[in-house]
């Protein structure tokens, strides 16, 4: 045999998983953050009292695939002074590494790109990071002072809230004594509760990052609209531009999926040590049927044949999810009235399910991502520095104390762990309000001080 | 961050680290300039140490043009100055002819013509409500303002056939009589409108986000807006009470009893809230008079041909913008000789470099957004 050929094939054999996972990522999370795009669009048209998207496909649901394509085909237009290479650059950047963490996240005890690394939140952190390089290499590549003041500020927000929502991750890890991902979410199920119950300042304080992070409102500077046109990315346009976009939906993915992760229990269903309430673990199953009931119900009044043929497809898509979601149930009842199961399938019950726990998750964390974003006015760079440096970061590190006394109070002193921990979070609470207090109190001086100007058009 | 370092070095007449100023072209066509306003704004860094605004985009010699045009034939003009606020002009329009032609509305005229400026005045500060929160980043209460707009926009539409340049008034009254069931529209909008403010109020008011980036943004006291020639909300908001509706009552404003708001800081918070209440009372103003329109003609008595003595007028109405002032002066021709309009917007964009140096970028927009220009009656 030829070796190049063998030694190929010893590669495609011990790596062909991950190998056929990276591809499943690569295809499925761009139309997957397309489609958070139109949930979002969705949303905000019914926090904003009118319809959104309703044109391409029933109720829209085909916009983002027009979108895609649209953006596709659209010219592909370089600025004559930008620095062409970078320009070219800066998006792939900002896509993969996106997509990269992506690979290291398990979503669900059977479904992850990478094999259990054992520090694994490290790397999706740091992977993530890089793509604020995109960001900053296609402000600066851009030449122009829109996309360089985008990137500058963008920088400056990196710097303030990876901290702080580093120091939060660091509370979590403390908790659980291991960096693995499914060490983390073993430990969870071991401590018989999530960790947001346990250190709920360090899951709002990375809340807080997390929405700076992925450059959101009320922390989307970079990019702000009415002020910077489009920040960063205001001299690109068509696909380029769409690889921006995709890469800061899938970086909600991202933030969203290690917040689960680390806080909400990642896979585990609610209760997981609760047995009497295993039926829980059918819920998924009973909820997606009735989603396709309501579908049936629906297709019968709508107006066009197509949409009526749609609504039967997507109903007959969630009764073969249910199907496959509740499939040892139904062999279990099966086989109490006689009938032989074929196969056991009690193994596919944690794995599919917890698929389906850790992505609700995942959508209730950015479904708060963008309610914030409809609701809030965005900060002021200044403030927005104020915030991060003057109450978070403080914050975070005396939250990380405070996980590490009570960790020491249980096991030095003995003391029940819950008791631990909510001593601690009162202490670190009051030193929040004592934060805010100080924040209030400099403000205040300052506007006084703001106040007292001279006017030099009186008299 | 590093705030009192560069105030420091600002004082002294450099820039930070010895960097060049970063000169920023905004608009004329900029998401949040509110037209084609072009601002040219020297930073250093985000901090804004000058500004330059440049006009005369949508300039279109509307002054001009009257000189051309018979008095009648002048009046959809105006319309298209402040067009998100047509019927205020108008009203201005009409009531300075009739001042040089000596002649009077008839009282059910005035009274009608008061409560359509008044929902015009509503619609224009919701329009500015909308887009000055939209510039704050606040995407949603633009909707609202607008579904509220709407129900002003479809009496206007019933009124007049017209929604935007309605052309409504005519020169010695109006040329429409209220159609049948305008008490009970308007009516109902007024009573529905309280509760639609109060969504508003909840949205922005108390938050603290929204406060941190009104309050101290932009001041302007009294003696800045006397001096710069600011009205309006602008000048209210600094503390002096100060409105033409009360001052030098026009239409039938002496009959309704209503407050004027004032603000005591002069900053964007202030105008803010100024606005708001200013809102609220225009719904009084309102309710008040479709208790009693009075019955009669509609129209005073003109000839189809106006041709004023030779002399020259200046009338001004508190228009939502401000002061807004028509300088009409007749040879005794069916043309007017000269007509000068004093717009609001443009008098009140001459405040906007004093209230920006000093701020940053961020603060920009919410400024242009507090100031409520309209750029087609800064360029006229």
């Amino acid at each position: 045999m030829n070796p190049t050929l063998h030694a190929i094939l010893i590669f495609l054999q011990t790596w062909w998983v991950e190998l056929v996972s990276g591809v499943v990522i690569v295809a499925v999370v761009p139309l997957v953050a397309g489609y958070l795009v139109l949930m979002e669009r969705k949303l905000m048209a019914d926090m904003q009292a009118r319809l959104g998207p309703m044109r391409v496909g029933p109720h829209g649901l085909l916009q983002p695939i027009a979108d895609a394509f649209k953006l596709l085909i659209k010219e592909d237009i370089i600025p004559a002074d930008a620095d062409k290479l970078i320009f070219w650059l800066a998006p792939v950047i900002s896509m993969v590494a996106a997509l990269t963490a992506m690979g290291a996240i398990a979503f669900g005890p059977a479904f992850q790109v990478a094999r259990d690394i054992n520090v694994g939140i490290l790397f999706v952190v740091g992977v993530s990071s890089l793509g604020f390089l995109g960001i900053i290499l296609g402000g600066w590549a851009s030449n122009s002072h829109y996309s360089i003041i985008g990137a500058i500020r963008s920088t400056a927000q990196l710097v303030s809230y990876e901290t702080a929502g580093g120091l939060a991750i660091v509370s979590a890890l403390l908790l659980s004594g291991t960096l693995s991902i499914r060490g983390i979410v073993d430990a969870q199920q071991k401590s018989g509760a999530w960790f947001i119950f346990l250190a709920p300042v360090a899951f709002f304080t990375y809340l807080v990052a997390s929405i700076a992070e992925t450059n959101r409102a009320p922390f989307d500077l970079p990019e702000a609209e009415s002020e910077l046109v489009a920040g960063y990315m205001t001299e690109y346009s068509g696909f380029r531009w769409a690889l921006y976009f995709l890469g800061e939906y899938a970086n909600m993915i991202v933030v969203g999926s290690v917040a689960t992760t680390l806080f909400l229990g990642g896979w585990l269903r609610p209760f997981p040590n609760v047995h009497w309430l295993n039926w829980i673990e059918y819920l998924p199953a009973f909820f997606i049927a009735i989603v396709g009931v309501y579908c049936i119900y629906r297709a019968g009044k709508q107006p066009v044949a197509i949409q009526v043929a749609f609504m039967w497809a997507v109903a007959l898509a969630c009764f073969a999810i249910a199907a496959v979601l509740a499939a040892p149930w139904i062999l279990h009842v099966l086989h109490k009235f006689g009938v032989a199961a074929p196969l056991n399938l009690d193994f596919t019950v944690p794995g599919l399910n917890g698929a389906f726990w850790f992505l609700l998750k995942v959508s209730v964390y950015i479904y708060v991502f963008m309610w914030l974003r409809f609701t809030l006015p965005r900060y002021r760079f200044d403030q927005l520095m104020h915030l991060g440096w003057y109450i978070l970061i403080p914050l975070a590190i005396v939250n990380v104390l405070a996980v590490g006394v009570a960790l020491l109070l249980e096991s030095a002193l003995g003391w029940n762990r819950w008791l631990a921990m909510v001593v601690t979070t009162i202490i670190t609470m009051a030193f929040a309000l004592f934060l805010v207090h100080l924040h209030d109190k400099r403000t205040a001086a300052a506007s006084s001080a703001a106040a007292v100007t001279t006017d030099s058009y009186a008299g | 961050m590093g705030d009192t370092l560069q105030e420091e070095a600002i004082k002294n007449g450099g820039t930070l680290l010895g960097a060049d100023e970063l000169v920023l072209n905004m608009g004329p066509q900029h998401p949040s300039t509110h037209g084609v306003l072009r601002v040219k704004l020297k930073l250093d860094g985000e901090r804004v140490r000058g500004t330059e605004c440049v006009i005369g985009y949508l300039h279109r010699g509307v002054e001009k043009i009257a000189e051309s045009r018979s008095y009648q034939q002048f009046a959809p003009y105006v319309d298209r100055m402040d067009y998100v606020a047509a019927v205020s002009n108008g009203l201005g329009y009409c009531e300075a002819v009739e001042k040089l032609l000596n002649v009077e509305a008839p009282p059910r005229a005035r009274v009608i013509r008061t409560i359509l400026t008044e929902l015009q005045r509503i619609a224009s500060h919701l329009v500015w409500l909308g887009t000055h929160a939209m510039d704050i980043g606040a995407i949603s209460p633009i909707f609202y303002c607008f579904r509220e707009r709407e129900e002003i926009l479809k009496i206007f539409e019933k009124y007049c056939g017209a929604r935007l340049t309605t052309h409504a008034f005519r020169i010695g009254g109006l040329q429409y009589e209220a159609y049948d069931g305008f008490e009970k529209d308007v009516e109902r909008f007024c009573l529905d409108f309280e509760r639609r403010i109060q969504e508003y109020v909840d949205l922005l008011t108390g938050n603290s986000i929204w406060m941190g980036r009104t309050r101290n943004v932009g001041v302007l006291n009294t003696a800045d807006c006397i001096a710069l020639g600011a009205s309006g909300p602008v000048l209210r908001a600094s503390g002096l009470k100060w409105d033409l509706r009360k001052a030098q009552p026009y239409a039938a404003y002496d009959q309704y009893k209503f407050e004027i708001p004032v603000g005591t800081n002069g900053d964007t918070y202030d105008r803010y809230m100024v606005r708001i209440e200013e809102m609220r009372q225009s719904r009084l103003i309102c309710l008040q008079a479709i208790e009693k329109i009075p019955e009669g003609a509609i129209l005073g008595k003109v000839g189809k041909v106006l041709k004023p003595q030779p002399g020259e007028i200046y009338h001004s109405i508190e228009a939502p913008k401000g002061i807004l002032g028509y300088y009409i002066v007749s040879d005794g021709t069916t043309q007017p000789y000269r007509v000068r309009i004093r717009p609001p917007s443009f008098v009140n964009l001459q405040a906007f470099d004093k209230m920006v140096r000093g701020h940053l970028v961020a603060d920009v927009v919410a400024i242009i957004g507090t100031l409520d220009i309209v750029l087609g009656e800064v360029d006229r």
